[in-house]
C-alpha cells in the first residue's frame, strides 16, 4: 500500500514557511525611486506568468522579457512560466505571504485581486498607467479595487460556443441559434444525426459551472450581479432561477454520456477532443479554445475549415440583459515593494505593439486598441466583435466571487449535472461558503 | 605486535596503583565513560532531531495552530474561531464522504491484498523456471510513479478504453461500466487500481519474510511426514506473522493517507461529489482550491490524528510481541 505522508507533509509544511517568513517580513518599505531615477540603478524583475507549456505563449513571453531588457539595459528579467493552478493555488499565494515575491505576476482579477489588495500585496498603479487605462476600455474594471487600478490585463475575451460548421449543415441548422428555443431545436437537429449536440467537460467542474453562469446572466439584472461580486449577497431569486433553466437544459439531454467523468481540455477524450474530432458539435468556451483545440485534433486543416463560433443564446422574456456576455482575462500585477520599473514593464506589455505581437501567437485576445490587426483566425475575428459590442462583459463568476464562494458553487453546479443536486443548494452551498 | 603486548602488559602491571583508590578511580572512570556515551548519543541524534523537529514536529504545531483560523491564506491568519473548523468538517457530508472512502481502501487493502500476496508469495518461493522474472513482474507496478498509474488506469477505464473494449470483445458486454463516471462504482474502481499499484509491495515483503523461515524446519516436518500444504499452514504461516503484521501496518497508515493515484485517476468533479474524495484529497480541494487554508488545516490535523490513533492501538495490540520479541533479544 501507499506510504505517502507527501501531501500532508506538503501542505503543514508550506503553511509554515510561509508563516516563518512571513514573520521576518513587514519591515523596510522602499519608496518608489522617483520619475527620474528610473533605469539608472540596475534592477532584476523576477516575473512569473502562466505559460507553462512549451509554445508560442511561452516563447513570446520569453521575447517580450528580452526585448524590453534590449530597450533598457539595466533591468534584468527572470522569467518564469508555473502551470495555473500550482501557481493560483500554492507558489503565488506562498510567495505574497513571504517577504520575497515575485515582481510582477499574473493576476486573475476580480474576488482576488480584492483580497490581495486588503492584505496590502499590491502596488497601485493608478496614477502611472492613465494612458494606457485609457487604451484598453473597460477591460480594465476587473484589475481594479475601489476605484484604484492593482493591474493590467493582456488578454480578456467572452465566451460563446464554438460549434461545428459541417455537422450543423448536415444535421439542416441553417443560423446559428440566437435564442434557447433555437439551440433546442438544434440539439434535437444534431441528434437526429446521431452526433454529440454538445460536448462539455464537467470532470473539470468549470466547463460545467459556466452554463450555470450564463442561465444567471440571463436571469438576472446586472445590478443583481454587480451586488453579488462587491457584496458576496445572493439572496435575489434569479440565482435560484438559473440552477432551475440549467435543470430543464440538462433534463433535454445535450451533452455526451457519463460528461461527470470528461475531463475539459488536453486529451482527446476531453470535451475539447470530442468538438476537434468532429465527434461533437459543439462546446461552451472562452476565447483561449482555439490554442487548445489544435493540440488536440487529429486533422488541423479539417478544424480550421469546420470551426465557427457564436454567441451564447439569449432566453426569452428573461429579466438579463441579452447583449451582456460572460468573460474574463489574464493581467499581469506588481508586488507592493517591486522596483518602479515593474510598473514601465507591465506598461510595456500592455502597449499595442506588444499587444499585437501577442494577438499574432493566437493564444488569446489582445485588450489594447491598435493590436485588431494582429488577429487573423475568424472565429477570434467573431468573438473580438462580439467582445466590443457587448453592452456588459461580466467576470466569470467563480473569479468574481473569490476561490471559496466560488469553488463551493461550482461543486454544487457539478451536483445538478450529476443529478443529486438541486437549484437551492448551489445558492445555500454560496452562501454558506461565503462565510467560512 | 604479538612481541610488544606482554612488555606493555608488565609495564601496566609495575606501575598498578594500591588497592585503596582504586575503586573511586574506576567508579570515576564509569561516569566518564557514561558521559561519552551521552556526548555520542546526543552528537550522533542531534542532526536528526533538528531535522525532524524542524520538519516534523514544527510544521504539526504550525497546522494544529492554523487549524483554530478563519484563514484564507491571504495576510496573517488573524480570526480565531477555536475549533470550529473541525465542526464544520464533521458536518461536510462530503468529508464524511471521504473518510467512509479512506475506511473501504484500508480494509479493501487488507481483504484483496493479503490472500493475494500472500498466494503468490508462497508460489514465488519454490523453486521453478522464470522465478526470478515472476517475481519482478509482480514488483514492476509498485516501482512505477503514481502519476503514471494514474494516466495509463485513466486512460485504460475511460468509456471508450481498452478496458472496455476488453470486455466487449471477450462477450462481457454487460460486465462495461463507467469504471470512472458512475458514482457508485468510482470508488471500488480507485480500489482495484489500487492493489494492483500496491500487491507487489506485500510480495515482496512477504518474499522477504518468507526467505528468513529456516528451510531445516521445513525439512523437519517433511520428515515427519507433513504435507506441503500443512507445512506451509502450520509452519511458514505463523513464522510469517511479523512480516504480515508489518505490511498490516504499512497498508493501513498507507491507505488512510492515500492521495496522488486518486488525485490523477479521478477527476474533480467526481472527487468534489464525494465518491472518489479520500482525505487527503479533500484537504487539498478545500485547502489549496477552495483557498480555506484554515480549514485545511483543520482536515490535516484530523487525518493526523486518526492515522495517529489507528498506528498506536495497532502497535499496542497487533505489534506488541513482535516489539517485546526484538527488546527482549536485545536485552539478553
Amino acid at each position: 500500500m501507499a506510504i505517502k505522508r507527501r501531501a500532508t507533509t506538503f501542505l503543514a509544511l508550506s503553511m509554515t514557511t510561509a508563516l516563518l517568513v512571513a514573520g521576518c517580513g513587514g519591515g523596510g518599505e522602499s519608496e518608489a525611486p522617483a520619475e527620474s531615477e528610473l533605469y539608472k540603478n540596475p534592477v532584476t524583475l523576477t516575473w512569473w506568468h502562466n505559460a507553462s507549456q512549451d509554445g508560442p505563449g511561452k516563447e513570446y513571453w520569453a521575447k517580450v522579457a528580452k526585448d524590453f531588457s534590449a530597450l533598457h539595459p539595466t533591468v534584468t528579467i527572470e522569467v518564469e512560466g508555473i502551470e495555473t493552478n500550482q501557481l493560483q493555488r500554492t507558489r503565488l499565494p506562498a510567495a505574497l505571504l513571504s517577504n520575497d515575491p515575485p515582481d510582477i505576476f499574473q493576476a486573475w482579477g476580480g474576488g482576488e485581486i480584492r483580497e490581495q489588495v486588503e492584505a496590502d500585496y499590491l502596488k497601485d498603479i493608478t496614477d502611472q498607467v492613465k494612458d494606457e487605462v485609457a487604451n484598453i476600455g473597460s477591460a480594465v474594471e476587473i484589475w481594479q479595487v475601489d476605484g484604484k487600478q492593482y493591474g493590467l490585463p493582456y488578454r480578456m475575451g467572452i465566451e460563446g460556443i464554438w460549434y461545428n460548421k459541417e455537422l450543423f449543415q448536415q444535421a439542416g441548422i441553417t443560423a446559428p441559434p440566437a435564442t434557447f428555443d433555437e439551440l433546442n431545436d438544434a440539439v434535437t437537429k444534431l441528434k437526429a444525426i446521431n452526433v454529440i449536440p454538445i460536448a462539455v467537460g464537467a470532470g473539470d467542474k468549470w466547463p460545467a459551472a459556466h452554463w450555470w453562469y450564463n442561465f444567471a446572466l440571463r436571469a438576472c439584472s446586472v445590478d443583481t450581479l454587480r451586488k453579488a461580486s462587491l457584496e458576496n449577497n445572493f439572496d435575489d431569486q434569479c440565482f435560484v432561477k438559473a440552477g432551475q433553466d440549467l435543470k430543464a437544459f440538462i433534463d433535454t439531454k445535450p451533452f455526451q454520456p457519463n460528461f461527470i467523468a470528461t475531463p475539459g481540455q488536453n486529451d482527446p477524450t476531453s470535451a475539447n477532443g470530442l468538438l476537434a474530432n468532429g465527434k461533437a458539435a459543439m462546446e461552451l468556451m472562452g476565447d483561449w479554445n482555439k490554442g487548445t483545440l489544435d493540440t488536440v485534433t487529429e486533422d488541423q486543416e479539417a478544424l480550421n475549415k469546420f470551426i465557427g463560433w457564436f454567441p451564447v443564446p439569449a432566453i426569452t422574456g428573461s429579466a438579463g440583459d441579452p447583449k451582456a456576455a460572460l468573460g474574463g482575462g489574464d493581467g499581469f500585477a506588481c508586488a507592493k515593494n517591486a522596483p518602479a520599473e515593474c510598473v514601465e514593464f507591465l506598461k510595456y506589455i500592455v502597449s499595442p505593439e506588444v499587444q499585437k505581437g501577442y494577438a499574432e501567437t493566437g493564444t488569446g485576445l489582445p485588450v489594447a486598441k491598435g493590436a485588431e490587426d494582429g488577429v487573423k483566425d475568424p472565429a477570434l475575428k467573431s468573438i473580438l466583435e462580439a467582445t466590443t459590442s457587448a453592452t456588459y462583459v461580466q467576470l466569470w463568476l467563480d473569479t468574481a466571487f473569490g476561490s471559496t464562494v466560488g469553488n463551493a458553487m461550482n461543486d454544487a453546479i457539478v451536483a445538478i449535472f450529476a443529478g443529486n443536486g438541486t437549484p437551492e443548494q448551489v445558492v445555500e452551498a454560496m452562501k454558506a461558503a461565503a462565510r467560512k | 605486535m604479538t612481541s610488544t603486548n606482554p612488555t606493555l602488559d608488565l609495564a601496566g602491571g609495575a606501575s598498578a596503583p594500591p588497592a585503596g583508590p582504586r575503586p573511586a578511580r574506576r567508579s570515576s572512570a564509569r561516569a566518564a565513560e557514561t558521559r561519552r556515551k551521552w556526548y555520542e548519543i546526543i552528537g550522533l541524534t542531534t542532526p536528526a532531531v533538528i531535522v525532524y523537529v524542524m520538519f516534523v514536529l514544527v510544521p504539526m504545531g504550525f497546522a494544529f495552530y492554523y487549524s483554530l483560523f478563519r484563514w484564507r491564506g491571504v495576510g496573517p491568519p488573524t480570526d480565531y474561531v477555536g475549533f470550529d473548523n473541525y465542526v464544520l468538517a464533521f458536518q461536510d457530508p462530503i468529508f464524511l464522504d471521504a473518510l467512509r472512502n479512506n475506511a473501504i481502501i484500508v480494509f479493501g487493502s487488507l481483504l484483496i491484498q493479503g490472500p493475494i500476496a500472500l498466494g503468490v508469495a508462497l508460489l514465488l518461493n519454490r523453486n521453478f523456471r522464470g522465478r526470478t522474472l515472476f517475481r519482478l513482474l509482480a514488483f514492476v507496478p509498485y516501482v512505477l510513479a503514481e502519476v503514471t498509474v494514474g494516466i495509463m488506469w485513466k486512460l485504460l477505464l475511460s468509456d471508450a478504453g481498452t478496458v472496455n473494449a476488453m470486455l466487449e470483445s471477450l462477450g462481457l458486454g454487460s460486465l462495461v461500466q463507467a469504471w470512472l463516471a458512475d458514482l457508485d462504482v468510482v470508488i471500488w474502481t480507485m480500489l482495484a487500481v489500487l492493489t494492483w499499484k500496491y500487491v507487489g509491495f506485500a510480495i515482496i515483503l512477504l518474499l522477504a519474510g518468507l526467505s528468513n523461515v529456516p528451510q531445516e524446519l521445513n525439512e523437519a516436518a517433511a520428515i515427519d511426514g507433513a504435507s506441503w500444504w500443512q507445512i506451509q499452514r502450520h509452519v511458514t504461516l505463523p513464522l510469517l506473522g511479523p512480516t504480515i503484521r508489518i505490511w498490516m501496518f504499512l497498508s493501513m497508515i498507507g491507505s488512510l493517507q492515500v492521495f496522488d493515484v486518486i488525485w490523477v485517476t479521478s477527476v474533480p468533479a467526481v472527487r468534489s461529489l464525494g465518491a472518489s474524495a479520500t482525505m487527503a484529497t479533500y484537504m487539498v480541494d478545500n485547502g489549496f482550491f477552495a483557498r480555506l487554508w484554515g480549514y485545511g488545516n483543520a482536515v490535516a490535523v484530523i487525518l493526523f490524528a486518526i492515522s495517529f490513533v489507528a498506528a498506536v492501538l495497532f502497535q499496542r495490540f497487533l505489534l506488541r510481541r513482535d516489539i517485546e520479541g526484538a527488546i527482549t533479544r536485545r536485552a539478553n
